[in-house]
């Protein structure tokens, strides 16, 4: 077996396991299964290109890669606009559609089966304003060196395992330590009570809002950044993020990730043993068995 | 000026169908007031709604002077009020300290750690152990968490919703003991309870609710050897107000 599968697995669980948390965030809080958290991954990486290429038109120097990377300081500088806009389509989605229905009282499903379309809408937005001809955050070419192990990485596709891990260290300290952290799992408790308790449960919502969309936001420019961009590369990581999310356990940020690790190295090893034809079935796969054994996944809690 | 008062309250769930029918009820404060009624008199809605947890269909609420009719629980929290739901009334999954941080969050920084170390004083058998999870608290101890986060933040007026409702008779003593030493402080107390004895055991005023309209307002010495409360709990309606 070649060792190269783990590095691989380790890759695309990075992205698939940052994507899962915001959506694991946004079941447990809003209680929602959210379709649209794809197109967010999409429309993240699309709007960081755009900061990326306005920046690039200011500042000539911005895009100039900076060794070992393949990018420029423009692109760093350019996840910070795309993810704000992305946080903003993100808000102004539930204003206009999920917050409208959740006042409403409507029942979950109808806001699932919103969530559906309104992915669909983006999707078609997406293709509408940019084509869907594939592009790139760079035309540099990486070469991947050794790691050891008979295993070989680029230097972007090690960045992308570390910020990842920095990105989750991050946000399970948040979550744990602060009293934002504290409100959000009692929201994801009890919204009820919670606003008995005194938290402003419309903010607490709000601030998930802010967290899932950024994080989409960035693994959307992860995967554009180690592969290529495209308005259905959202769509097509759905399956997988769903499949973390579920065998992490709803609402658990570790979770969440070692779920898209455990997808991310199924589908390496799936390729390299079985073939590339395979790797779309490991997520639907692994999906059911959980649905099936352990419907509260990994680290989640039984329903009483 | 009273602590709570309450006008021509409407309250219910669907806006055709009050289930509060214009109640008007006012306490004082540092009073303790029970409101009794049989099943389904709409004692537990009109609690809800005054908390902002259902909606309010007509009338006005007011919190001293602050109207607060329609505001969400958060803000209610905020303009002084307490309540303590009658079941899930704390975050099970979250330890002792936790359900009393996230209380503590809405006072000043400076004054967060001193009250909650002042209600782990108040609550010893949740002091002894505030790092464990609220979720393997016995019964009485989780009223008691519960009441703990309500007083944490000095609320003008605490409404509780039947605080002995599933507890043993032991569990009862302690809960009612509780409140006894929170009325004595000179909290202003609001109850439901459908433990009559002790609820006018505690109180000094009973307001008895009867399909959704007040049916006697009065002290709660009145009630004790009252025929209309036996009837009224056998479920069978009251002709009208009693004396």
């Amino acid at each position: 077996m070649n060792p190269q599968a783990f590095i691989d697995g380790l890759i695309a669980g990075s992205t698939i396991g940052l994507g899962a948390i915001g959506l694991t965030l946004a079941y447990s809080i809003l209680r929602f299964a959210n379709f649209t958290h794809g197109d967010f991954l999409a429309w993240g990486a699309y709007l960081t290109l755009t900061v990326s290429g306005l920046l690039g038109g200011l500042a000539a120097g911005l895009g100039a890669p900076v060794h070992p990377f393949s990018f420029g300081w423009g692109l760093p500088l350019a996840i910070l606009g795309g993810a704000a806009l992305t946080v903003l389509l993100a808000l102004g989605l539930d204003r206009i559609l999920f917050g409208r229905l959740r006042a409403r009282g409507a029942d979950v499903i109808i806001i699932v089966m919103a969530s559906f379309g309104a992915s669909m809408a983006l999707r078609s937005l997406l293709e509408f304003i940019f084509t869907a001809k594939p592009v790139y955050f760079t035309n540099a070419l990486q070469i991947a060196k050794p790691l050891g192990l008979g295993m070989r990485a680029t230097p972007d596709q090690l960045l992308v395992i570390g910020m990842t891990a920095v990105l989750v260290v991050g946000l399970h300290l948040i979550v744990t330590q602060t009293a934002t952290g504290r409100a959000m799992r009692a929201v994801s408790e009890n919204p009820a009570l919670a606003g008995v308790y005194g938290i402003d449960v419309a903010q607490i919502v709000r601030i998930t809002w802010v967290i899932g969309a950024g994080l989409a936001c960035i693994a959307g420019v992860m995967a554009g950044l180690l592969v290529q961009i495209r308005p259905y590369m959202g769509f097509d990581l759905l399956l997988p993020l769903f499949a973390a999310a579920i065998l992490g356990g709803i609402g658990s940020i570790p979770g969440a990730m070692l779920g898209g690790l455990i997808i991310g190295l199924a589908e390496a090893f799936t390729v390299q043993i079985i073939g590339a034809e395979w790797r779309a079935a490991v997520s639907f796969i692994i999906l059911v068995l959980v649905l099936m054994l352990r419907p509260q996944g990994l680290f989640g809690r039984k329903e009483a | 000026m009273s602590a709570l008062s309450v006008e021509g309250l409407k309250a219910g769930y669907d806006p055709d169908l009050a289930i509060v029918k214009g109640v008007d009820f006012s306490v004082d404060y540092g009073e303790a007031v029970c409101i009794l009624g049989p099943n389904g008199a709409g004692k537990s809605t009109m609690i809800k709604a005054i908390a902002g947890l259902v909606p309010i269909l007509g009338g006005s609420v007011n919190l001293g002077k602050n109207s607060v009719a329609g505001l969400p629980p958060h803000a209610l929290v905020r303009q002084g009020l307490g309540f303590v739901p009658q079941t899930e009334n704390i975050f099970t999954r979250l330890t002792i300290l936790e359900n009393l941080q996230i209380a503590a969050q809405l006072l000043p920084a400076p004054d967060r750690r001193s009250r909650i170390d002042a209600m782990l004083d108040m609550f010893p058998d949740l002091g002894s152990r505030p790092g464990e999870i609220a979720g393997a608290l016995s019964g009485g101890q989780r009223q008691m968490l519960a009441a703990a986060r309500a007083l944490l933040t000095e609320p003008e007026v605490l409404v509780l919703d039947e605080p002995s409702a599933g507890l043993s008779p032991k569990l009862v003593g302690q809960v009612f003991e509780t409140l006894r030493r929170i009325s004595d402080a000179g909290v202003t107390l609001v109850l439901v309870e459908q433990n009559v004895r002790a609820a006018l055991a505690l109180t000094g005023r009973a307001l008895v609710l009867v399909d959704g309209q007040l049916a006697h307002d009065g002290p709660t010495d009145d009630l004790r050897d009252n025929r209309l409360l036996g009837e009224l709990f056998l479920g069978h309606r009251a002709k009208g107000p009693s004396a």
